[in-house]
């Protein structure tokens, strides 16, 4: 069966993270994985700017720092398992019943690729161990991992609470349209009351368009309505969410290449910035 | 991409600027003194060490590692520099770089797998040999002097780095070269130095086409070296890495860093530099150095052509003693002493295979013949010890008219020999039946001599049946795709 994989680091985020994780394990059903990865530093201490290499450097500088790494892995390890246990237990008391931890080394991005066929959801924190929790920037890793990863992606913002309601931006796009499919076959959010929101022109073209992708979500037993707002899409979207008081934003990630995002800016990077809520992307 | 480019450049900018200052410094009396091992003037080294290094800090495939003008290429240039000058070594240089770049796309880079271990040993050995015999010519028929200055300058090297907390932070190469030079300055001695041996640069390399008649003739000059340097530059490079990688425990792209080599070396050519490639010594004193991305290859190479053009006068100054005392640290270095202290557990093939790449070096100053000769004979010595795992049991029945033999193991060019010889034909025996089941064919020459044991039973009125040639015969196939996949090996290596 497939996993939910939450990606747990020392980083304030991580509670989120486990609650969130916990919160789609119950309702998907499906076993969770915490998954801590150890990634190589690159910060050689003991520094010997002597320049000078006697007999036998290579051999002693290689178990020089052979001990070197030794010690930091174990305790990076030993760490990552305490930060692991906690995590379950955090998952557990919330009534998840299968929890795996795993560890692994090497790369976020390439253990989560490796881990992708197993994978039904991951669940990530917008900003890593390294950044500041208030900044309202985004990690510097999610980036790759959304533009990497195939499957649904939750990012989790600030302290979790599970949802009740939800908002999908539309625009009528394939991508968009696959997302309202996969909206409607999920259970994940089924029983929330959902909001399709269309950022656009009020003619009927989109009118219909948007009733065809409200229709499918009903047909499926979701509890969804629908809006067609104007203006610019950002602004309107987060005027929406605050008005009706959204608590989870679904949205197509980036649709766009890197070289139109690097010139025009991408809209999803702009709302996982910009939002107080978590997202739930879809690739 | 940009996380990557974050990544190998900018993760490490303290520990690679001072690693870049360090290299810098050791980089500049070798630079030095490979150009005068190659006979051609320290500004030809020095440019070719700024382009090798600014260049492969951008392309090369082993952030962390070093590459410059080094000795096994300088001295693979000297006969055409003799022969033909400074300019058929540029253009030599440059056709080097076309060649790796050749053998980057055709990866190449694999072929290292059957450079074995002990070759790779017998390589830095002779390289470190070769290093330090570049040194003796220097210190021979000269004054007293020079010998004083060189001890001192060891004893500077290795002394230094003894005291604590200064020792640690200042270079001892450098207050080697800086202290001697002073001294033998205010003693007001005669001895050779840097500016007796050629020009120096005293600006910064411009970009000049090597001025050679672009026709076959010339193409026939430059290819022969070109071809060795392309060879050891790639050969170096790959080992270096792989050292690099051991010691920093991060893995590399052995493929773009031939390719990487390859415009780098037609960068350097055409800023009229020699061919270069990575250096073991200058890498391991990188990494010491707390060295390990892009930038610290890049500061390597900014910092020595900003010295060597603003100093210039100064350098030229420098006694060649002090270069010799770093140089033979730097031999000191890169030679392998373990493999000494490891001979006494290694096998006597293995050793054999060492000792016989340094010897051949040595004699030919070639690194390339001598590492095809040891990897030559490591795959003999492989293909003999496997031959050794073949027998050939002959089982006596009640029956006094019929024979069974069963061939267990490999069957192949080696121990072909071996398996004819393991059947009696002088046994008078109405049958006889070799069962193949659990042996492996894997050439023509164990399906020969198959064959001429069918035909020699067959003369002497022996009828022959031949079990499992089938199964045997399959391993001959050159098709190895079709036996890629786990369970197939399992089964084509069972006993069918």
């Amino acid at each position: 069966m497939k996993n939910i994989i939450a990606c747990i680091d020392g980083s304030a985020m991580s509670a989120s993270v486990c609650d969130a994780a916990a919160w789609a394990s119950n309702k998907l059903d499906a076993p969770l994985s915490l998954l801590h990865v150890l990634e190589k530093t690159v910060s050689p201490e003991n520094e010997n700017l002597s320049g000078s290499i006697g007999l036998g450097a290579r051999e002693a500088l290689l178990e020089q720092l052979t001990e070197l790494d030794e010690k930091r892995s174990r305790i990076a390890l030993e760490h990552g398992k305490h930060m692991l246990e906690d995590a379950r237990q955090r998952a557990v008391e919330q009534g998840v019943n299968d929890v795996f931890m795993q560890q692994r080394h090497g790369s976020l991005l390439e253990s989560l690729t490796e881990l992708e066929s197993d994978m039904r959801l991951l669940v990530l924190g917008r900003l890593g161990e390294d950044h500041d929790v208030s900044a309202h920037t985004i990690g510097s890793q999610l980036e790759s991992v959304i533009r990497a990863m195939h499957v649904p992606i939750l990012v989790a913002v600030g302290e979790f609470k599970a949802p009740k309601n939800y908002m999908i931006a539309y625009d009528g796009s394939d991508t968009a349209n696959k997302a309202i499919d996969r909206v409607a076959a999920s259970p994940l959010l089924k029983g929330l009351e959902g909001h399709i929101v269309m950022v656009g022109d009020d003619n009927d073209k989109n009118n219909q368009i948007l009733n065809q992708a409200t229709d499918i979500l009903k047909k499926h037993g979701h509890n969804a309505q629908s809006a067609l707002v104007e203006g610019e899409v950002i602004e309107v979207l987060k005027a929406y969410r605050h008005k009706v008081g959204i608590e989870m934003m679904i949205m197509g990630a980036y649709g766009h290449s890197r070289v139109r995002q690097f010139f025009l800016g991408s809209n999803t990077q702009t709302m996982i910035s910009n939002s107080n809520i978590p997202l739930i992307l879809l690739r | 991409m940009l996380q990557t480019i974050k990544r190998d450049w900018f993760s490490n900018i303290r520990g690679d600027l001072l690693a870049g200052l360090v290299v810098a410094l050791a980089l500049i009396p070798e630079a030095i003194a490979f150009s005068i091992l190659a006979d051609v003037d320290p500004k030809v080294g020095l440019y070719a060490s700024f382009c090798i290094a600014v260049i492969i800090a951008f392309v090369g495939g082993r952030t962390g590692m070093i590459s410059a003008a080094t000795g096994a290429m300088a001295l693979l240039m000297v006969t055409l520099v003799k022969e033909h000058g400074l300019q058929y070594l540029l253009a030599a240089t440059v056709l080097t770089g076309i060649l790796q770049i050749a053998a980057g796309y055709l990866r190449l880079d694999g072929l290292m797998r059957f450079v074995s271990r002990s070759v790779v040993t017998g390589f830095v050995n002779a390289l470190a040999i070769l290093i330090f015999m570049a040194q003796v010519p220097e210190l021979i028929d000269v004054t007293w002097h020079v010998y004083l200055v060189a001890a001192v300058g060891l004893a500077i090297i290795y002394l230094f780095p003894l005291i604590p907390v200064v020792g640690k932070v200042i270079p001892s190469p450098l207050i080697c070269i800086v202290g001697l030079t002073i001294a033998v300055v205010a003693l007001g001695w005669e001895i050779p130095n840097v500016g007796s041996k050629g020009e120096l640069p005293d600006t910064l390399p411009i970009f000049l086409w090597p001025d050679v008649p672009l026709n076959l003739e010339t193409l026939i000059i430059i290819f022969p070296t070109s071809a060795a340097l392309a060879v050891v530059g790639l050969l170096e490079s790959l080992m270096t890495a792989g050292i690099v990688d051991d010691l920093t425990d991060t893995p590399s792209n052995k493929n773009r860093e031939c390719k990487g080599q390859g415009i780098a070396n037609i960068g350097a050519g055409l800023m009229g530099g020699m061919a270069g490639c990575a250096m073991i010594g200058q890498s391991v004193i990188n990494v010491k150095s707390g060295g390990r991305g892009r930038l610290s290859t890049f500061i390597a190479g900014v910092v020595l052509i900003v010295l060597v053009v603003f100093l210039d006068e100064w350098i030229s100054l420098i006694p060649m003693a002090a270069l010799v005392a770093v140089m033979v640290m730097v031999s000191i270095g890169t030679f392998s002493w373990s493999s000494i202290k490891d001979m006494k557990q290694h096998p006597m093939s293995t050793n054999l295979v060492m000792v016989t790449t340094v010897v051949v070096v040595v004699f030919t100053h070639n690194l390339a013949i001598g590492v095809f000769v040891g990897v030559l004979m490591a795959a003999l010595f492989f293909a003999n010890k496997i031959s050794r795992f073949m027998v050939i049991k002959r089982k006596s029945e009640q029956d006094t008219s019929s024979r069974y033999y069963e061939v267990v193991g490999q069957v192949f060019f080696a121990s072909s020999e071996k398996f004819i010889g393991a059947f009696d034909f002088k046994e008078a025996i109405e049958e006889v039946t070799i069962d193949l089941t659990h042996a492996h064919f894997w050439d023509i020459s164990a399906v020969g001599a198959l064959d001429s044991v069918v035909i020699k039973f067959r003369r002497e009125g022996t009828h022959v049946n031949v079990v499992g040639l089938n199964e045997a015969s399959k391993t001959v196939v050159d098709k190895f795709s079709i036996y890629d996949k786990p369970e197939e090996v399992e089964k084509l290596m069972s006993g069918h």
